[in-house]
């Protein structure tokens, strides 16, 4: 397998990763951000070494819904909303499986959403990539959680009125050790979070911020998909401890990425559960306690 | 632990027999949300899952629950949940999910008073359709119903067999009596148990497909981390689990109407008690079923040939018995805790339109008596004939 830091594997051995004789083309549209995503994903997969037959991708309904298809490697394709407790299931029953679960913004927060935060709040050693593009592509672009305020939607004909969520400060105050945004601008960063919440023991989440330019790009007037590429460019600022948030927003560069929050401290879910549950249990019995 | 002892007689809720026998049948992961009456189900699992290695989580709600059994099951656990008529509507989405994607588990739903939250504390039988089309779409429904706590034992077990065995989701309806009444019972010996484990593939991994189209409907299933990379969905797919064409469609469809509907000596489980001579059949299921077997000892004290038919597997439902019963008796009737659900369906298998199909509802939450079966037949018996169709009494 490759070398965890040679970012530049041989194609070959990317392409192994897909399920390339049956599945391609892919069904996203030309532009859209989860292609992109999609390659990071895999060069990640393969720079790290991961076995194809440990490791799970596990999805929820939508665009983002569909990338465990292409992955040749254990995959499930959720119901909506659901892909988080499908994966907690099979983590907690099988602890050395690597599991990464994809949503979209709808799945994730919205249908979602109470899953979403408990899968946090257990701290269970599962990443969380939620593709941020503001809005319902596969359904024909509907306002989601995340449409900003006064952005046009099929079903905010007049300008959505919802204050939009911040996922990554919902993951920080729901218990997520591994909080992080990128966008599909910053592909370099994208590997580069993605790998360090791969590797984060506990509940990491990387919010990839994408861009709808078919149906949210459409009705907004926001361009190609490279005028949005462009827009994620030009809005992100890179996080750092002494980041002035509103100052920075006052100058429009309002997308903070990079690491938010990272706390090792904390144990994991399924640590907790052989050491604080079954070894206790097995121990009384053999004691022959009740 | 129980489940090893002597087979020595015990005091056991029909709840705890429940877990019992999951314990007996092989379950190592269970995954639940609290909701009365079936609670006492994941406290016992709660102490002894871990003792064996196995794992028990509290989740979110009941759609979380039913995903983390799912999850659970594709990783080789053998998985269960158990809940009651409110939760048991939150699942329905993922027992959808289950029977699309062949995933075997249980889903045990001790049934109270409905709809909405109803009477938590109370009894009720208003889940049987529930257990059947509660999910949308065609899929294979598979639900036993016992009436003891030594069933609640034996039941939970082939619950376990037919899941593992035609890879599908399958529902076991105890009700708040059952669940949580006393009895003292005998426990099998373990030794003489039949356990059936989900076959495992015996082909190269690069040949495997998870849904292989075998019509019977019994496939030999991999888990994750086995080795053998697969794709699983709930979408409608061919046999790799990508999305499906629509002769492909049909086929999928066909192969979930199959596994119902083959296997029929298999999938009758029904009991026939005094049925030999009977002129009158009392069909009823669950704890009903207990106060209509006495009361076809009060009838036949009192001369009239009264029998019991009672459906350990409501469904498939069993077709074949309640024909032959048409042939036979001079009425049928049906007494159940909800307005009439499994007449309806005894009544579409109606051959001799001679026999009438005659319902005892209880509806006040309270278990229906032998007695009230009892004056129930013998005033139909009285009126045979000019009786209007379906009588409800109040008890």
């Amino acid at each position: 397998m490759a070398d965890a830091t040679n970012q530049t594997a041989e194609p070959v051995d990317r392409h192994s990763w897909l399920r390339g004789n049956k599945k391609f083309p892919h069904m996203w549209c030309p532009g859209c951000g989860l292609g992109t995503l999609l390659n990071t994903v895999i060069r990640v997969f393969v720079a790290k070494g991961y076995d194809k037959n440990e490791t799970v991708v596990i999805s929820g309904i939508g665009c983002t819904g569909r990338i465990p298809v292409y992955v040749d490697c254990n995959t499930l394709h959720t119901a909506h909303g659901r892909a988080l407790t499908f994966a907690t299931g099979v983590k907690l029953a099988k602890p050395n499986l690597k599991v990464i679960v994809f949503m979209g913004d709808g799945d994730a927060v919205a249908i979602g959403g109470n899953h979403f935060i408990h899968a946090a709040r257990r701290n269970i050693d599962i990443t969380a990539v939620v593709v941020n593009n503001s809005t319902y592509g596969m359904t024909g672009g509907q306002h989601s959680p995340t449409t900003p305020l006064g952005m046009k939607a099929p079903t905010a004909v007049t300008g959505n009125i919802d204050p939009p969520f911040d996922i990554c400060n919902l993951a920080v105050a729901a218990g997520a050790t591994f909080v992080a945004r990128s966008t599909i601008f910053h592909y370099q960063q994208t590997f580069r979070l993605l790998s360090e919440a791969l590797e984060h023991k506990g509940f990491s989440v990387l919010e990839v911020v994408s861009h709808c330019h078919t149906s949210f790009g459409r009705i907004n007037k926001l361009g190609s998909h490279l005028d949005m590429l462009k827009q994620q460019r030009d809005h992100a600022v890179v996080f750092t401890p002494e980041l002035d948030v509103e100052k920075a927003r006052a100058e429009g560069k309002d997308l903070v990425i990079g690491l938010l929050k990272k706390d090792a401290t904390r144990p994991e879910y399924c640590d907790q559960y052989e050491k604080l549950v079954i070894q206790p249990s097995q121990a009384k019995q053999n004691r022959g306690g009740v | 632990m129980v489940t090893t002892a002597a087979q020595k007689p015990i005091l056991l809720s029909g709840n705890e027999a429940v877990a019992l026998g999951a314990l007996a049948a092989g379950v190592r992961f269970y995954a639940g949300y609290p909701i009365t009456p079936s609670t006492e189900i994941a406290e016992v699992l709660a102490v002894e899952l871990p003792k064996i290695g196995g794992k028990f989580i509290q989740m979110e709600d009941e759609i979380a629950s039913m995903g983390a059994v799912i999850g659970a099951s594709l990783a080789g656990s053998k998985s269960l949940t158990a809940t009651s008529g409110p939760g048991f509507s939150l699942m329905q989405e993922h027992i959808g999910y289950a029977a699309m994607a062949e995933v075997p588990c249980v889903i045990v739903d001790v049934m109270r008073g409905g709809p909405s939250t109803g009477l938590p504390t109370k009894t009720s039988q208003a889940d049987i359709m529930q257990a059947k089309y509660g999910s949308h779409g065609d899929y294979p429904s598979f639900a036993l119903m016992p009436n003891s706590v030594l069933e609640c034992y034996t039941l939970t077990i082939k619950a376990f067999n037919f899941s593992e065995k035609y890879r599908v989701p399958v529902i076991l309806l105890s009700d708040e009596v059952i669940g949580h009444m006393r009895e003292r019972v005998v426990l099998p010996d373990p030794a003489t148990l039949e356990i059936i484990n989900r076959k495992a593939p015996t082909e190269p991994r690069e040949w495997y497909r998870h849904y292989p189209d075998k019509t019977t409907g019994i496939a030999p299933m991999a888990s994750f981390g086995e080795g053998y990379r697969y794709h699983v969905t709930g979408l409608t797919h061919e046999e790799h689990g990508f999305d499906a064409t629509s002769q492909e469609v049909a086929k999928l469809l066909e192969k979930f109407k199959n596994k119902e509907i083959r296997n029929t000596k298999e999938l009758t489980m029904c009991e026939s008690f005094c049925m030999e001579d009977a002129e009158i059949c009392i069909f009823a299921a669950g704890s009903v079923a207990r106060s209509a077997r006495q009361a076809v000892r009060i009838l036949r004290e009192k001369g009239v040939k009264a029998g019991l038919l009672r459906p350990q597997l409501v469904w498939p439902f069993p077709k074949m018995p309640v024909e032959e019963v048409y042939d036979q008796v001079r009425f049928i009737l049906v007494p159940e805790m909800n307005v009439g659900q499994l007449r309806k369906e005894v009544e579409r298998l109606r051959t001799n339109m001679r026999v009438k199909v005659k319902g005892l509802n209880v509806l006040n939450s309270v278990m229906i008596t032998a007695e009230q079966v009892v004056e129930r037949v013998l005033q139909i018996d009285f009126r045979s004939g000019s009786e209007s169709e379906g009588g409800t009494s109040n008890g």
